[in-house]
C-alpha cells in the first residue's frame, strides 16, 4: 500500500470507529450521528486530527467525548490522536444524521422537527400547531410540551394526548 | 487559603469580564434555585439555563485570561478575584428573590445577552464570534422561557400578578447602568471586539414593552437611580454571594471534581 492510501484507510478506519462512540448523555446516538465530528485528519506529525463542535456551551459531556475519542482510537490501533474542539460554526441540531434522527424516535425521543435556521419570531404561545413534534410512540401529532427544559441540556419534556406518554424532545437549536 | 489575583486593567479584558461575569453571576443566582423551584419542571429550567450560561462564561473568561496576558486560566478568574474586580452589572447580583424576581430579571438579562450575542457574532476577535454564534441561540430559548413566565404571571391570578408587578419595580432601576458607556466600551467599540452596550438600549426597551404588553404591565419610568456593578461598585448582596461561591476553591486551591 502506498503511503497515501495508508493515511486515507486510516482516516477512514477512524471514521468506522468513531460510529461505535456514544453520546454519554443520549448513547443511542454516537458522535458521528449526532453531528460533533466536523473533520479527522493526518497532521505532519504523524498524529490524527478530530475536530468536534461542541453541542451547548455548558454541556457537560464534552470533555467526557472528548477523552472517549481519544481512547478509542487509540484502543482500536489508529493513535496518536489529538481532539481539537472548534465553536465556529455553531453546532445544530440540523448536523444530526437522518440515521440519528431514526435511532432518537426509536428510542422513545422525538428528533427535532424544524430546521433551527427558521428563526421563529417570539410569541408568548407556545402551542402553535406547526412546531409540535409528533410522538416517539404512537407517532400522534397531538403533543403538548410539559416543560422547555429537560433531563438533559439538549431536551425538552412533552406528552402526547392521543396515547397519554410523557416523551423528551431533543430541542432544536 | 488561595491568594487573590489582580486582573490586567485593559480595556479589552475588562470588556470581556462585564460580559462574562454577568453569565457567571447570573448563574450562580439561578442555581441557587437546586431544589427549591416552585416545581420540579422549572427546577429544571433554571438550573438548565445557568449550565447554558457558566458554559458562555467559561468561554469568555478563558478568552479574557488569553488576552490580559497573565495566563490566568477561566478558574482563576471565576474564583479567585477580588469583589471589586467583578463586572457584573448590579441587577445579576441581587437576591434571587421569590419566582416573580426570578422571571423578571431572567427576561431582563435574556433580551439583553440575545442582543449583545447578536452583535457579537461579528465581533473582530474570532474566539468571542465563534462563543457569541452558540450563545445566542440559547439565549433566544431563555428569552423565550422568561417570555411565556412573564404572561404566564402578569395574566394570572391577583397574587402572581401583584407580584409581578412588584418584582418589575424592583428591578427596573438596576436597568439604566446597563446602557451607560464609557471607555471600556469606546474602546470595544473602535477596535471591532463588540459593541457600547448602550447601543442596545433602544432595541432592548422595544422588546420588553413587547413582552410587558403581552403580559398585560406597563413599562416603568426611568428613575434617577444609578448602579455601578460594571464599574466593580456592587451592592451589599456581592460580598456575601462571593463568599459562597468562591468558598470550595479558596479553601482546597485547585480542586476539582
Amino acid at each position: 500500500m502506498t503511503t497515501a492510501a495508508a493515511s486515507e484507510a486510516r482516516v477512514a478506519s477512524a471514521w468506522s470507529v468513531l460510529d461505535g462512540v456514544p453520546d454519554p448523555e443520549v448513547p443511542v446516538l454516537s458522535v458521528r450521528d449526532l453531528g460533533m465530528v466536523r473533520s479527522i485528519e493526518l497532521a505532519s506529525d504523524g498524529g490524527l486530527d478530530v475536530v468536534l463542535t461542541p453541542t451547548y456551551s455548558g454541556c457537560p459531556a464534552t470533555e467526557v467525548i472528548g477523552r472517549s475519542v481519544i481512547e478509542a482510537l487509540d484502543v482500536a490501533g489508529l493513535g496518536p490522536v489529538r481532539v481539537i474542539l472548534r465553536r465556529a460554526p455553531a453546532w445544530t441540531t440540523d448536523w444530526i444524521s437522518d440515521e440519528g434522527r431514526r435511532k432518537l424516535r426509536e428510542y422513545g425521543i422525538a428528533p427535532p422537527v424544524h430546521s433551527s435556521d427558521d428563526v421563529v419570531p417570539i410569541r408568548f404561545f407556545r402551542d402553535a400547531a406547526s412546531t409540535r413534534p409528533s410522538c416517539p410512540h404512537c407517532g400522534s401529532f397531538d403533543t403538548e410540551q410539559i416543560s422547555a427544559f429537560g433531563s438533559t441540556a439538549c431536551k425538552a419534556l412533552w406528552r402526547c394526548r392521543a396515547c397519554g406518554e410523557p416523551f423528551d424532545y431533543f430541542k432544536p437549536i | 487559603m488561595q491568594d487573590s489575583i489582580t486582573v490586567s486593567t485593559d480595556p479589552s479584558v475588562r470588556y470581556l469580564l462585564r460580559l462574562g461575569d454577568t453569565c457567571l453571576v447570573h448563574a450562580q443566582r439561578l442555581g441557587e434555585w437546586c431544589g427549591h423551584a416552585p416545581i420540579i419542571e422549572e427546577d429544571i429550567a433554571l438550573t438548565n439555563m445557568a449550565l447554558d450560561l457558566i458554559g458562555q462564561a467559561r468561554g469568555i473568561l478563558t478568552r479574557a485570561g488569553q488576552l490580559g496576558g497573565q495566563q490566568f486560566d477561566e478558574d482563576q478568574l471565576a474564583f479567585l478575584r477580588e469583589e471589586r474586580d467583578y463586572l457584573n452589572p448590579t441587577l445579576v447580583e441581587l437576591p434571587r428573590g421569590d419566582f416573580a424576581i426570578t422571571t423578571v430579571r431572567n427576561l431582563m438579562v435574556a433580551v439583553l445577552l440575545e442582543l449583545l450575542w447578536t452583535r457579537l457574532q461579528a465581533s473582530t476577535d474570532a474566539e468571542v464570534a465563534a462563543v457569541a454564534g452558540k450563545a445566542v441561540k440559547e439565549a433566544r430559548y431563555h428569552h423565550r422561557h422568561a417570555a411565556d413566565w412573564l404572561v404566564r404571571l402578569g395574566d394570572g391570578t391577583a397574587e402572581s400578578r401583584r407580584r409581578i408587578e412588584a418584582a418589575l419595580h424592583r428591578l427596573w432601576p438596576y436597568s439604566r447602568e446597563l446602557f451607560q458607556s464609557d471607555a471600556i466600551d469606546d474602546a470595544a467599540s473602535a477596535s471591532g471586539l463588540g459593541p457600547r452596550w448602550a447601543e442596545l438600549r433602544d432595541p432592548w426597551l422595544a422588546v420588553m414593552r413587547d413582552a410587558l404588553g403581552a403580559a398585560g404591565l406597563e413599562m416603568p419610568a426611568e428613575t434617577a437611580f444609578l448602579s455601578f456593578g460594571r464599574m466593580g461598585i456592587h451592592s451589599e448582596h456581592m460580598g456575601h454571594m462571593l463568599a459562597e461561591m468562591q468558598y470550595l476553591q479558596r479553601s482546597y486551591p485547585g480542586g476539582a471534581w
